[in-house]
């Protein structure tokens, strides 16, 4: 697990995604950043986290893109697969260093944190249970993302069909608000990623929704090992 | 040690191997030969661990490589028909990545040396694999079968993409690296296969065609009883004598050669060595034999025979025993 880790973030840099990624991420992020603190003069990070969500959906895709597709295209995926480790190790791995990624993209609202506390005070608590909660989607999304990715040789599909699926469950919002029967219109909300992420910027900790965002990463992953253990018996 | 049990795969209705067995012992080099899609690389990636078997059993020095896939991964070091190699980092880096993978405990720097040194691959060891000529990435390849030092080596036309020169080496190289591994080695070139390998097991459609020595598979379609000789002496007479000879089939004048040299092809009943008679006749008329040798069959024709489906009795064992 650890060399397939240190390899994917090596990768991540020498493919430069990992440039384009980070520069996109701070540049919006930054921007909303400006607009709805520097220039509101408001300390709360509620309008920047909320950002966070929505490119996180078109730029998660981005990173998880090529984890496994290009293997499969370049063949190096039989290098793994023969090797002495463990599938799970693998993913694992894999999963690992776009986290790594994600963490190091999102870390800069400590640095917004940092610049706004020269100006005011700042909610440090609600930040940290902010930052929690899109590291906590940021695990499930790049589950999924990698998920997909083991399903194709092509990463444009991989890219495109991640942001579709991530899409929807953001979009699964919407459509619970027009569902007239109570009961699925709950349901939809219970699955609704963007609901629990909501009840995060507004300063609630919700330690159920920690345990969806897990339990969704932890789904995905299992998902992804079982595409390999059923493409090596089909 | 490789043990392989009734292997079978299917493919949906397809047999892509069906009912292999066979056994390579502790410093063997085996030859897998077969034409195109014979099943060569499905029985090998069975062997390793990247697809499963529909049935049957695959032990590798005795761990069942569907029971215990790391323990028995552990033992085998394999390079695919296309080399599992990452385009964008450098041999060094690939190398050491290998070596991280396969959680090896040897020392890294030496290993590595060493490695390199046998693939002959130190002066690029610092440029980027997509770089790299076929030939090379052949050897990086082969490099990160080598990693490890895995008593068992399953390489799937190791000599593919190179020059006549580096395949010599890269023969040269398995054949050293036979002494002290086990080693399946798969190809379509029946020269390389006939230099490198102790015994050859020939694959067609799915099924072991073939299993026996280089030497004997020779042997047993050899055929003592028919004769190639390159006399000097009046054609007419030479076929009338060799007529005379008990037992004979047929005879014919070949071409002539060299002038009033013409080649004779005979042949005589199985199991007749003709040749003395040949000899006698010469000495008894006084001519001269510039050549006198069997008809031996090649493996290049054992293996054309095979593969276009002529009957070939290749069950019953030479008799060389």
């Amino acid at each position: 697990m650890g060399a397939i880790y240190r390899r994917e973030i090596g990768a991540f840099f020498t493919s430069s995604i990992a440039y384009v990624f980070l520069a996109v991420f701070y540049l919006i992020t930054g921007f909303f950043f400006t607009m709805d603190n520097l220039a509101a003069g408001s300390t709360s990070l509620a309008s920047v986290f909320s950002t966070m969500f929505v490119i996180s959906i078109f730029l998660i895709p981005i990173l998880t893109m090529r984890l496994f597709s290009e293997e499969k295209k370049q063949r190096t995926d039989q290098g793994l697969l023969t090797a002495p480790v463990s599938l799970t190790g693998i993913v694992l791995g894999k999963y690992f260093a776009a986290l790594t990624m994600f963490l190091i993209a999102t870390a800069i609202v400590f640095i917004f944190g940092v610049i706004l506390s020269l100006f005011g005070t700042v909610a440090w608590m609600t930040l940290l249970s902010n930052f929690l909660a899109i590291v906590l989607v940021g695990a499930a999304f790049i589950a999924v993302g990698l998920f997909i990715s083991s399903l194709t040789e092509n990463q444009i599909a991989a890219a495109v069909a991640s942001m579709v699926v991530l899409l929807m469950f953001f979009l699964v919002d919407t459509l619970a608000a027009r569902v007239s029967m109570s009961w699925l219109q709950s349901l939809l909300y219970d699955l609704s990623f963007y609901t629990r992420y909501y009840e995060f910027t507004c300063g609630i900790f919700n330690l159920s929704s920690v345990l969806f965002f897990i339990s969704a990463a932890v789904l995905f992953n299992f998902f992804t090992v079982r595409v390999f253990e059923k493409r090596r018996w089909s | 040690m490789i043990e392989v049990r009734n292997l079978t795969k299917h493919y949906g209705d397809k047999k892509a191997v069906n009912d292999i067995s066979f056994t390579v012992e502790d410093g063997e080099i085996l030859g897998f030969l077969g034409p195109n899609g014979a099943g060569k690389s499905t029985t090998m990636n069975m062997l390793t661990g990247y697809i499963s078997s529909t049935s049957g059993q695959a032990l590798i020095n005795g761990v069942d490589i569907l029971e215990d896939p790391i323990g028995a991964k552990k033992y085998i070091g394999y390079l695919p028909e296309i080399p599992p190699l990452y385009l964008d980092m450098t041999v060094k880096a690939y190398l050491n990545f290998v070596f991280d993978l396969k959680k090896c405990k040897l020392p890294r720097r030496s290993h590595m040396k060493d490695v390199m040194t046998l693939c002959k691959i130190q002066d690029v060891e610092d440029r980027l694999i997509r770089n790299l000529s076929k030939g090379y990435k052949q050897r990086v390849g082969l490099a990160q079968a080598l990693i490890g030092n895995p008593p068992v080596l399953i390489l799937d036309e190791p000599t593919v993409g190179l020059d006549p020169k580096q395949m010599v080496e890269i023969r040269t190289l398995i054949k050293r690296l036979g002494k002290n591994h086990t080693v399946i080695l798969s190809s379509h070139i029946l020269s390389e296969i006939q230099a490198v390998c102790d015994r050859v097991i020939i694959i067609n459609k799915g099924v072991v065609a073939a299993d026996d020595t280089a030497t004997n598979l020779s042997n047993q379609v050899t055929t003592d009883h028919r004769v190639i000789a390159r006399i000097e002496g009046e054609k007419a007479a030479i076929l009338q004598a060799i007529r005379g000879i008990e037992g004979i089939k047929y005879v014919r004048a070949d071409m002539e050669r060299e002038e009033g040299i013409w080649e004779y092809e005979m042949e005589a009943e199985p199991g007749q060595d003709i040749r003395r008679d040949v000899n006698r006749i010469c000495r008894e008329n006084d001519w001269n034999i510039l050549l006198l040798k069997t008809m031996e069959m090649t493996l290049e024709d054992i293996f054309l025979k095979i593969t276009m489906g002529e009957h070939i009795d290749l069950t019953a064992k030479g008799g060389d025993q």
